[in-house]
């Protein structure tokens, strides 16, 4: 009744191919970016920052990343991890090689390196689909760790081969480093996130998106209507790697501050991308955030539920909380396939149909 | 969906975040589950286990209750920095029992005001006071534990060294390389080689690397390695039948759960240690009075007297008496983070003081400064006795030669204030 296109009129194209066709959503996603940007920099504190929002939209930005490859293109990786060390590392490197460039340069520089290393293992997804390509991108997630931890040089020469952040500041304001405020630290990833969703969204709908979608589909009709599957493939794979590099570079500097590259970016992070995406939902957006927000908030809020608000000791309560996100994993994918982006959707139809549904 | 998860999230937050009573509190940022959970347990278990007696038998520290608030960090990173964040509302002093954690709460610390206390753990060069002012790793730091193995060797050799091969298997991560660097300068200074045989965390998998040292047939095996990596290695050392007396691992590659899976096999493993182990020790009866039989001690107390047991009680007993330090001090009860630091800077461990509070002989004199934040790393050597189940002290506390680590740490300081920004205090 209150949810519904009827009477709100489009007069040109681009209304008609708008993201938010319902004035409604748009209201809601204005509403959404206006909490984001005007209220929550002035409530956020330590804890919220760091336990919560920050991974949020960090791993947000990785998961729209790999969605773009998997979803998007069709081609599965388990190098997610590697390549956020990369992005993690080129950040590292740059930050301490030319301290007096801005930080918001360097980390789209380690996004743009991280595209080229992408390029580079996604050269086999030229001759191998599948499985094959996931193990493939594997060895890149091992060899890429490996190479961290062997050469000194990527870790300057560290007794322990450790990096650490050093402080830099966005227009005075530090937001790496020890000093840097939660504020800051935020209002820094969320700039990243908003950016890098619009450009997502618009890539996913535009030329580029359609091609990566038909070679998805199916690769031989698609390189008969014309789709060339060596750019195409190719795209995929330096525009996923860009994305996450960037969210590496942020995970490292903003985020942890210190990192060591087999803790960090194990191959435990690729997979923890990758459920992102497939609870969240493969080719969507909406599904990346959502598939995010279910694996960073849920442990966080089990635990706090449990240790803090039950009582519970901590080794019980961890391992109990191990066991509600698995099972909750398996649920999901049982009762929803196409994951959070389906269910989400399924409310929207719902709600159009609302209070008459026949 | 989102917003009601949200909406929950902040109610639970609500309801855990209100410490707002005016005990001390000291936080303990534990692990109790995945691979390095079953190490980390029995440490979590003496430490809470020391402050529930104070607790119990003294009412706290000069009055002042002790806050002991338990988060799960599982070892890993990310988990730590939540885990921080979630207890420095009011805390005094962190330990997180890991090396990876405590790199990344150096700088924090430093900001925040807390004390991070990495006794045998973490960064080695936070030994320098005038770079990390809110750092302390005494009684002993990795670098000293090598030296000390080195010199052990070195007595047990008639003093040279030069030919014979030395081996370091390390867990491939941050605490693992740490040793590296002074072992390089000792092989130099001493004339013997080192090779380096990285294990990859968490360790299940060691056969190529024991293939390896079967094949090259080294004098003397050291071991950095934590978790089920130590079992397995000491495991594979006995397949080989690597001699065990010459087969050597670092304090936190000698405990109880390390040594029993291998049976017999292990029997002469040797490891460092700066704490003494077992229930010899009179503070036990005051602990079994006031703890272990009312049925408060931490866990059940299943693992009370083991040799990580004892590292966390002991890491408490630090704690402690830098507190009554502070305490003495600041001439008040309810301390700071601040007058803490002052505390433990001025923290003197004697063997009298250890003896009064029941354990006599279970940890090294050691004195900290301004400038001295790591005591003076003394550790000795302990053997694993398969039969009787015991570990027991072969040496005396032994000094670590200084002529080397001196120099390392200065340089290595020097460089974290370089890149960290840090003005270097006068002392």
């Amino acid at each position: 009744m209150i949810y519904r296109e009827a009477g709100d009129f489009k007069t040109g194209y681009r209304e008609d191919g708008q993201t938010f066709p319902i004035r409604l959503d748009r209201w809601a996603y204005y509403a959404l970016i206006a909490v984001a940007v005007l209220v929550v920099p002035f409530v956020i504190d330590d804890y919220w920052a760091s336990a919560v929002i920050l991974p949020f939209l960090i791993y947000s930005i990785a998961a729209i990343g790999l969605n773009i490859l998997t979803g998007y293109a069709g081609q599965v990786s388990l190098g997610t991890g590697g390549f956020m060390a990369v992005g993690a590392y080129a950040v590292y490197k740059l930050m301490t090689a030319f301290p007096e460039i801005s930080i918001v340069i360097h980390i789209l520089l380690a996004g743009g390196i991280t595209a080229l290393v992408g390029m580079l293992f996604g050269l086999p997804s030229l001759r191998i689909k599948g499985f094959y390509l996931a193990v493939a991108t594997l060895a890149a997630q091992f060899f890429l760790v490996w190479l961290f931890n062997k050469v000194p040089w990527f870790y300057n020469y560290s007794a322990s081969g450790q990096i650490t952040a050093p402080t830099r500041t966005v227009l005075g304001e530090a937001v790496t480093g020890p000093a840097a405020s939660a504020p800051a630290k935020y209002l820094i990833c969320l700039g990243f996130v908003f950016v890098l969703a619009w450009l997502a969204r618009n890539l996913t709908r535009g030329t580029l998106g359609r091609k990566w979608m038909a070679i998805r589909d199916m690769d031989i009709a698609a390189e008969i209507i014309g789709v060339n599957p060596l750019t195409a493939k190719l795209s995929a794979f330096a525009v996923s790697s860009f994305f996450v590099g960037i969210a590496g570079a942020l995970l490292f500097a903003v985020y942890l501050g210190a990192a060591e590259v087999g803790e960090a970016f194990g191959i435990n992070k690729s997979f923890l991308v990758l459920f992102m995406i497939i609870i969240g939902g493969l080719g969507s957006i909406f599904g990346s955030f959502a598939g995010a927000a279910f694996l960073v908030l849920m442990p966080v809020f089990l635990k706090n539920l449990m240790t803090g608000g039950l009582g519970w000791p901590t080794d019980l309560a961890a391992h109990v909380e191990l066991m509600i996100v698995g099972a909750m994993i398996v649920i999901f994918l049982i009762a929803e396939p196409h994951g959070i982006a389906r269910l989400w959707a399924l409310a929207k139809e719902k709600l159009r149909l609302w209070p008459f549904p026949h | 969906m989102k917003r009601l998860t949200l909406t929950a999230l902040a109610a639970a937050v609500a309801l855990t975040a209100a410490p707002a009573s005016a005990d001390l509190i000291v936080p303990n940022l534990s692990y109790r589950t995945g691979p390095y959970g079953a190490n980390g347990t029995q440490y979590a278990d003496g430490f809470n286990d020391y402050f529930t007696l104070l607790n119990e038998r003294d009412g706290g520290i000069g009055g002042e209750l002790i806050q002991v608030p338990e988060c799960e960090t599982a070892y890993n990173t990310e988990k730590g920095v939540e885990c921080y964040e979630a207890t420095k509302e009011g805390a005094l002093v962190f330990n997180p029992l890991s090396t990876g954690i405590t790199y990344q709460l150096i700088p924090k610390v430093g900001v925040d005001k807390k004390v991070l206390y990495t006794p045998g753990y973490g960064r080695t060069s936070a030994k320098n006071g005038k770079v990390f002012e809110w750092v302390f790793n005494a009684p002993a730091n990795y670098w000293d534990g090598a030296s000390v193995a080195i010199k052990y060797l070195l007595d047990e050799n008639g003093g040279d060294l030069s030919g014979k091969k030395i081996a370091l298997v390390y867990h491939n991560s941050a605490y693992g390389k740490e040793p590296i660097r002074t072992l390089q300068e000792l092989a130099e200074k001493h004339g013997f080689t080192l090779s380096e045989i990285p294990i990859e965390a968490p360790g299940q998998e060691q056969k190529s690397q024991w293939l390896q040292i079967r094949r090259d047939q080294p004098d003397y095996v050291l071991m950095w390695g934590w978790g089920v990596m130590n079992q397995v290695a000491i495991q594979e050392a006995a397949n080989i039948r690597f001699p065990m007396e010459n087969f050597i691992g670092i304090w936190w590659a000698g405990s109880e759960i390390d040594v029993t899976p291998a049976g017999a096999g292990a029997n002469g493993y040797k490891s460092m240690t700066f704490n003494g182990v077992g229930m010899d020790y009179p503070l036990y009866d005051d602990l079994k009075t006031h703890v272990i039989d009312p049925g408060k001690a931490s866990q059940g107390g299943e693992h009370v007297g083991s040799a990580v047991y004892s590292r966390g009680l002991y890491a408490a007993v630090v704690i402690a008496e830098a507190i009554r330090k502070a305490q003495e001090l600041a001439g008040t009860s309810a301390i700071t983070p601040e007058q803490l630091r002052d505390g433990f800077e001025n923290l003197d461990m004697t063997d009298e003081r250890l003896t009064e509070i029941g354990l006599p002989d279970f940890g090294p004199a050691f004195q900290l400064s301004c400038a001295n934040h790591g005591g003076n790393g003394m550790a000795r050597v302990q053997q694993w006795d398969a039969e009787a189940k015991t570990w027991n002290l072969i040496t005396e506390f032994t000094e670590p030669d200084n002529e080397v680590l001196d120099p390392l740490i200065a340089e290595d300081s020097e460089a974290y204030a370089q890149e960290a920004g840090v003005t270097p205090r006068d002392c």
